[in-house]
C-alpha cells in the first residue's frame, strides 16, 4: 500500500511541474520577423495612471508598424515591478516612480538605465462644481470634510504625504486607498468628498471631477521612468515602442493627458 | 509529497472493505489535487523571513488588523447564520413560484468578483446609494469606510457559502421527522427549532465554517466598500496586499499568521463540532 502511494507519487509530482512549467511559458508575443521593421507582440508592463494616454500611443504604433500588437498590463507600479521580478514575460516597463523601477533595475532586469518620460503633479479631485468649496491642501483637513488618500505604499500615497508635510497640514483621511484610480472612484462614486490624486488622473475623468491645483504639488513631483526589459521576448518592437514614448510625438500625447515634460 | 507520506498508512487501513485497496486511477489524481494545494504554502512557509517575524509579530499594526479580522469575520458569520439558516429553510422546505431563480440569485455572489460586489455594496448601501441615502437622512448613518461596512462586505460574500451548505443538508435530512412533530401537535417554527435544527446542526456548523474562513481571506469587497484605515477597517488581507506593495517579505509573515491563525481556528473547530459531517 505505502509502495503503491510513493510510486503515485513520482509521476504525479512530474506531471504537476509540466502543467506549472507550460503555463510560465505560455507563448505571449512572436519574435520579430527579421526583415527590419518591428513585428509581433509588445507586452508593456504600465503604471495605471498611464492609462489613457499610453493607449492612444499603442493605437498609433500598430498603425505605424502594421503587423504589430501592443498588449498592455496597468496596474499599480509596485505590483508590476513585483510581476517583472518575479519572472512575468514582459517586454517593456513603465513606471509612476523612480523607486519602484528601482526594484527591477537592482534585479538586473533591464536593458540599460531607465529613462524619464514624463512628470506628474498631484492635484485635488471634488465632486463637480467643488460643493465643499475646497481651496487648498489645507482646507482637506476641515472637520467633517471626507477625504480619502492613496496608501504611502504606492506613489500617490507617498507623494501625496511629502505635499501634506510640506504645507505642514494634518489629514486624517476615510481612507488609505490601494492605488490612484480607486481613490478616484470614491469621489466619482460621491462616497468621499475629496481624493488627492494625480493632474492626468483629474483631466482623465473629464467632467466627472473638478481639479484643484495647490502650489505643494511642485513639492512631490513624480518622475515617470521607462525602460527596456533585459528578458524582453520581442527587444526590437519594444524599442521602438520606447522611442515613439520619448519621441516629440508621443510627448505631445502625454501632454495632452495632463503630464510634464521630463 | 513526502508530507502525505506518513498519513497513507492510516487512511489506507479504513476502507479496506470492497476492493484491494486504492486505485492508483484514483490516488495519482488525488495526490496532484493535494500537491497543486499545498506546494505554494508550503512555498510560503520556505521562503518565509523567519529571521524578522518576531519583529513582524510585535508590531502593534498587525495585531489590530488580526483582531479586526477576527471580530468581523465571525460578527459576518453570525449575521449569516441569523438570516442564512432561515433562507435555506425556505429554499429547502417550501414551494413557491421562481424558487429556482431565487436559489440561483442567492448563489450569485459566488460568481461575482468581489470588487465588483464591493461597487455594488457602495452602489447600495453607499452614501449615495439607492438604499444608503435613506439611511443617511433618516438616522444619519453612513456605512463605507466603517467597521460596520467590512461586517457588511465579508457577509455579502460569505452568506451564499452558508446558504449552500445548510440547504443541501436540510435537503438530505428526512422532512418526515417533521412531519412527525408536527402530528403530535407541534408548530411548523418548534418542529424546526426542536426537531430540524439539531438534526442539521453538523451541516450548519460546516456552512458556518466555510462562511468564516471566506469571510476572514475576503478582499475585494471590504476593500472597495469600506476603504483601508488601520484599526478600522484594515483587515489582515488588505494588510497583506498593501505590504506586498514594498515589501514583501513582510507581506509574507503576515501572511503566515494569518494562515497559522486560520488552521488553528478551523483544526479546533474541526475536532470539537464537525466530526460528524
Amino acid at each position: 500500500m505505502i509502495r503503491s502511494a510513493r510510486r503515485a507519487a513520482g509521476p504525479a509530482a512530474l506531471a504537476l511541474l509540466t502543467a506549472l512549467g507550460l503555463t510560465a511559458c505560455s507563448p505571449s508575443s512572436s519574435p520579430a520577423s527579421g526583415d527590419g521593421g518591428p513585428s509581433g507582440t509588445v507586452t508593456v508592463f504600465a503604471a495605471a495612471s498611464l492609462e489613457e494616454s499610453f493607449t492612444a500611443l499603442g493605437e498609433r504604433f500598430e498603425k505605424e508598424h502594421p503587423g504589430t500588437e501592443v498588449t498592455f498590463n496597468f496596474n499599480g507600479s509596485d505590483s508590476l515591478a513585483a510581476g517583472i521580478v518575479g519572472g512575468a514575460p514582459a517586454d517593456v516597463f513603465a513606471a509612476a516612480s523612480p523607486a519602484t523601477m528601482k526594484r527591477v533595475t537592482d534585479e538586473k532586469l533591464t536593458a540599460g538605465d531607465p529613462v524619464t518620460f514624463a512628470r506628474n503633479r498631484l492635484a485635488i479631485a471634488t465632486a463637480p462644481g467643488n460643493p465643499h468649496g475646497v481651496g487648498s491642501l489645507r482646507d482637506l483637513a476641515a472637520a467633517g470634510l471626507k477625504v480619502v488618500l492613496c496608501d504611502e505604499t504606492v506613489p500617490c500615497g507617498a507623494a501625496a504625504r511629502k505635499a501634506l508635510t510640506a504645507a505642514g497640514v494634518e489629514v486624517t483621511p476615510a481612507s488609505y486607498e490601494q492605488d490612484v484610480k480607486s481613490a478616484l472612484t470614491k469621489v466619482r462614486l460621491d462616497e468621499a468628498d475629496a481624493a488627492v490624486v494625480y493632474r492626468t488622473d483629474v483631466r482623465a475623468a473629464g467632467d466627472k471631477v473638478d481639479g484643484v491645483d495647490f502650489p505643494e504639488a511642485a513639492q512631490a513631483v513624480n518622475d515617470y521612468p521607462i525602460a527596456l526589459l533585459e528578458h524582453a521576448p520581442n527587444a526590437s518592437a519594444a524599442r521602438a515602442f520606447v522611442a515613439l514614448v520619448t519621441s516629440p510625438e508621443g510627448q505631445k500625447v502625454l501632454g495632452k493627458a495632463g503630464f510634464l515634460a521630463p | 509529497m513526502t508530507t502525505t507520506a506518513p498519513d497513507t498508512p492510516r487512511k489506507a487501513r479504513r476502507p479496506r472493505a470492497p476492493g484491494r485497496g486504492v486505485p492508483l486511477a484514483l490516488l495519482a489524481p488525488a495526490l496532484v489535487g493535494l500537491a497543486f494545494l499545498l506546494v505554494p504554502l508550503l512555498a510560503l512557509v520556505v521562503r518565509a523571513p523567519w529571521r524578522d517575524l518576531p519583529e513582524q509579530l510585535t508590531s502593534p499594526a498587525v495585531w489590530d488588523a488580526l483582531r479586526l479580522s477576527l471580530v468581523c469575520a465571525t460578527t459576518a458569520t453570525a449575521l449569516s447564520l441569523v438570516v442564512g439558516v432561515p433562507l435555506a429553510w425556505l429554499l429547502a422546505r417550501t414551494d413557491f413560484p421562481g424558487r429556482s431563480l431565487v436559489r440561483a440569485l442567492v448563489t450569485l455572489p459566488l460568481v461575482l468578483p468581489p470588487v465588483v460586489g464591493g461597487v455594488a455594496l457602495l452602489l447600495a448601501l453607499g452614501r449615495n446609494g439607492i438604499v444608503g441615502r435613506l439611511l443617511d437622512e433618516w438616522f444619519g448613518v453612513t456605512l463605507p469606510f466603517t467597521t460596520a461596512g467590512v461586517v457588511l462586505a465579508e457577509t455579502f460574500v460569505a452568506l451564499p457559502f452558508l446558504v449552500i451548505s445548510v440547504e443541501g443538508t436540510l435537503r438530505a435530512a428526512d422532512p418526515r421527522f417533521e412531519e412527525a412533530a408536527a402530528t403530535l401537535g407541534a408548530s411548523r417554527f418548534t418542529a424546526f427549532r426542536r426537531v430540524t435544527l439539531p438534526l442539521i446542526a453538523p451541516g450548519v456548523a460546516a456552512g458556518a465554517v466555510l462562511a468564516w474562513a471566506r469571510a476572514l481571506g475576503e478582499f475585494g469587497a471590504t476593500i472597495t466598500f469600506a476603504g483601508n484605515f488601520p484599526g478600522r477597517t484594515q483587515t489582515m488581507p488588505l494588510a497583506v496586499y498593501l505590504a506586498l506593495q514594498n515589501d514583501p517579505a513582510a507581506a509574507i509573515a503576515l501572511s503566515l499568521v494569518l494562515l497559522a491563525v486560520s488552521v488553528a481556528v478551523l483544526a479546533g473547530l474541526r475536532d470539537r463540532w464537525t466530526r460528524a459531517v
